[in-house]
């Protein structure tokens, strides 16, 4: 059984009185492990497709099922648990909170997985580690660069052990150095066994990936598996 | 989610945005301060009025002569002697209801002592003047029935006029004070009894023995009094009782009939008090409703403030849904941060309210009285509207859309 199995899959919004439609059909799996890059141009609906798999929007028809369970009619409050549980966000512009240190950013998710205090610390502690900022516990988001906010922004995403990291844009506020450094940290998190889901629109970073699945017009244009460039970290 | 981390991440919130936190607060602060302030003050005056009718003396009537009336003039309450010394007695004889009667003559006059004079008021009267008006006495010895049969010239002085002609620490006992040129012997000083509703001064004033009186002062108009009667009611039987019993008795022995008017007057104080306590309880209403619209306004603020923190945060909400908050999660966040407002606030504005009644209470010189059930009550209050004003925004802020709250720039 797949980790993630969509069967066509559509997704339309009503906009005044156009309705837009960004999933036409969409019908993918992807394995326990697996380093996947969604790839296409804006408007190719792989924004759509990742909030889809990230469980924040819900399709208008057809099925998803994660771990081998329906999403697609989950309650709200079903679909938060999901997100807490099973996945893990990484965002283009890092959204993190603001006036917060990183080590409390990175409880944020444990926090509402109702950890006990000192065991949110130790486990984020770690996850912050891990991610090599473990120097950098109190830091605030404005006291830290870009890669390091970045970093940080994973850690959150590590620390409450999800299946799937969503990564969107991961690099697109990051300097080639720096995005290089981010790719390299995903990829170990894939070697590790988490299932990591990438979003892009450059070439050179989807690269990293081991499958990089191309959208066009809200269908999956190409689908293939490679050998993944390895970033020197 | 537990409660306390979700306060904490409220206060927290609040913290961050100190001033602007205090600025909302303070529409509740105010309200709840006028409200806790305005029925202190509301519940002082009442306790006030009431005391200075209880010092007149409760359980009292006051039996007046009628006005005269000629050609269309009036000549107002007692100008027309209607009362009898033979009422008098009536009344301390005939009911059952009167405990007792005493009559009161009065005249103003200079009291002149070896080195002071201090124009008073002469009262004429009867032992039983000072236990009706439950007036103790503070040195010496009361009037006798002996002074009121012999005519004695001995006088009895008010603390305002002791302190007037003697001085603070003289004691005036034993010596001679000159009423109309004819020497009295000062027998007693009374205690202290404090002013009037309408500020006059219960002190002010001399008491001598009203055959004195009458036969020295001012000789009166034969069989008929020159002054009123203060009456001394049963407790059980009440006030109203014996006021029915007076006017019943009075229209009698004076012949009125039918539908005539009264050519006597009796003045109800437990009435006039009760009037009066109830005229100061509508206006504290009044003044706390007035709070009550302050509270309410605060409460639009924090409402105001909440949509515009929900706004502002937009993308924060993102993040923590992203994370996996519940809808209910953000609700709890952000209506726990408007109950904090409001109750930190409500709080604030408890202590200020005390502290103002306080202050109030002080100046004018009348007794604290801030009811806890008040203060109970404007906290529940501000409790309240934290969680009626802070309901909207908060179910705006869980209803977002995860993936349009971390779009919003």
């Amino acid at each position: 059984m797949a980790l993630i199995e969509l069967q066509d899959v559509t997704r339309s919004y009503v906009m005044g009185d156009v309705t837009v439609q960004a999933l036409r059909g969409v019908s993918l799996s992807i394995e326990r492990g697996e380093f996947v890059a969604i790839m296409g141009s804006s408007g190719s609906g792989k924004s759509t497709l990742m909030n889809t798999l990230g469980c924040l929007d819900r399709p208008s028809s057809g099925h998803y099922r994660l771990q081998g369970r329906e999403v697609s009619q989950m309650s709200r409050d079903a679909l938060a648990l999901l997100r807490n549980r099973t996945l893990g966000f990484v965002f283009q512009n890092f959204n993190l909170l603001a006036r917060t240190s990183a080590l409390e950013n990175v409880e944020l998710p444990l926090l509402y997985a109702g950890v006990p205090a000192r065991e949110r610390h130790a486990r984020a502690t770690q996850a912050l580690e891990r991610v090599g900022l473990g120097k950098r516990l109190d830091h605030h988001p404005s006291q830290l660069s870009g890669g390091q906010q970045q970093r940080v922004a994973i850690a959150r995403a590590l620390v409450g052990e999800p299946q799937v990291i969503l990564a969107d844009e991961p690099t697109g506020n990051l300097d080639s150095q720096t995005s290089v450094e981010v790719m390299a940290l995903l990829q170990t998190l894939g070697a590790s066994g988490i299932t990591v889901v990438l979003v892009t629109h450059e070439a050179d970073i989807a690269a990293h990936a081991s499958r990089v699945i191309v959208m066009r017009d809200g269908q999956v244009l190409s689908d293939a598996r490679r050998e993944p460039l390895k970033a020197a970290a | 989610m537990n409660f306390f981390f979700t306060l904490r991440i409220a206060l927290r919130a609040l913290l961050r945005n100190k001033l602007r936190s205090f600025l909302t607060a303070l529409g509740i602060i105010v309200g709840t301060g006028a409200v806790i302030a305005m029925v202190a003050i509301g519940e002082g005056a009442k306790a006030r009025v009431e005391q200075t009718f209880a010092a007149m003396g409760t359980n009292l009537l006051i039996v007046r002569s009628g006005s005269a009336s000629a050609g269309g003039f009036r000549g107002g309450a007692e100008s027309q002697p209607s009362l009898t010394w033979d009422d008098l007695r009536a009344l301390q004889t005939e009911l059952p209801s009167v405990r007792a009667a005493a009559p009161v003559l009065r005249v103003n006059a200079p009291v002149l002592s070896e080195e002071q004079n201090w124009a008073t008021q002469i009262v004429g009267t009867t032992p039983e003047y000072f236990e009706i008006r439950n007036w103790r006495m503070s040195s010496g010895a009361s009037l006798t029935q002996s002074d009121i049969d012999a005519g004695t010239k001995v006088v009895i002085l008010g603390q305002t006029v002791a302190l007037n002609l003697f001085g603070a620490n003289a004691d005036p006992i034993g010596q001679s004070v000159r009423i109309k040129n004819i020497p009295f012997q000062v027998v007693g000083v009374m205690e202290k009894k404090g002013q009037s509703a309408g500020g006059m001064d219960f002190d002010d004033a001399v008491f001598i023995p009203y055959t004195t009186f009458q036969s020295k002062i001012q000789p009166g108009p034969g069989k008929f009094m020159g002054g009123g009667i203060f009456v001394g009611v049963d407790p059980n039987a009440g006030t109203g009782k014996a006021e029915r019993d007076i006017i019943g008795l009075l229209r009698d022995r004076h012949r009125i009939s039918g539908g005539l008017p009264d050519d006597f007057s009796v003045r109800n104080l437990q009435e006039m008090a009760s009037a009066a306590a109830q005229g100061t309880e509508t206006l504290s209403l009044l003044l706390a409703s007035v709070a009550a619209v302050s509270l309410l306004v605060g409460g639009i603020g924090i409402m105001n403030i909440m949509l515009v923190s929900v706004t502002e945060r937009t993308r924060e909400i993102g993040v923590r849904m992203a994370v996996g908050a519940r809808p209910g999660d953000i609700l709890s966040q952000f209506l726990i941060e408007a109950l904090a407002l409001s109750l930190v606030g409500g709080l604030t504005g408890v202590a200020l309210g005390v502290f103002a009644a306080e202050r109030i209470a002080t100046s004018f010189d009348w007794p604290l009285l801030v009811r806890g059930d008040v203060v109970a009550l404007s906290l529940g209050v501000s409790a309240l509207v934290g969680i009626v004003f802070g309901l909207y925004p908060a179910r705006k802020a869980s209803q977002l859309d995860p993936i349009e709250a971390l779009r919003y720039e």
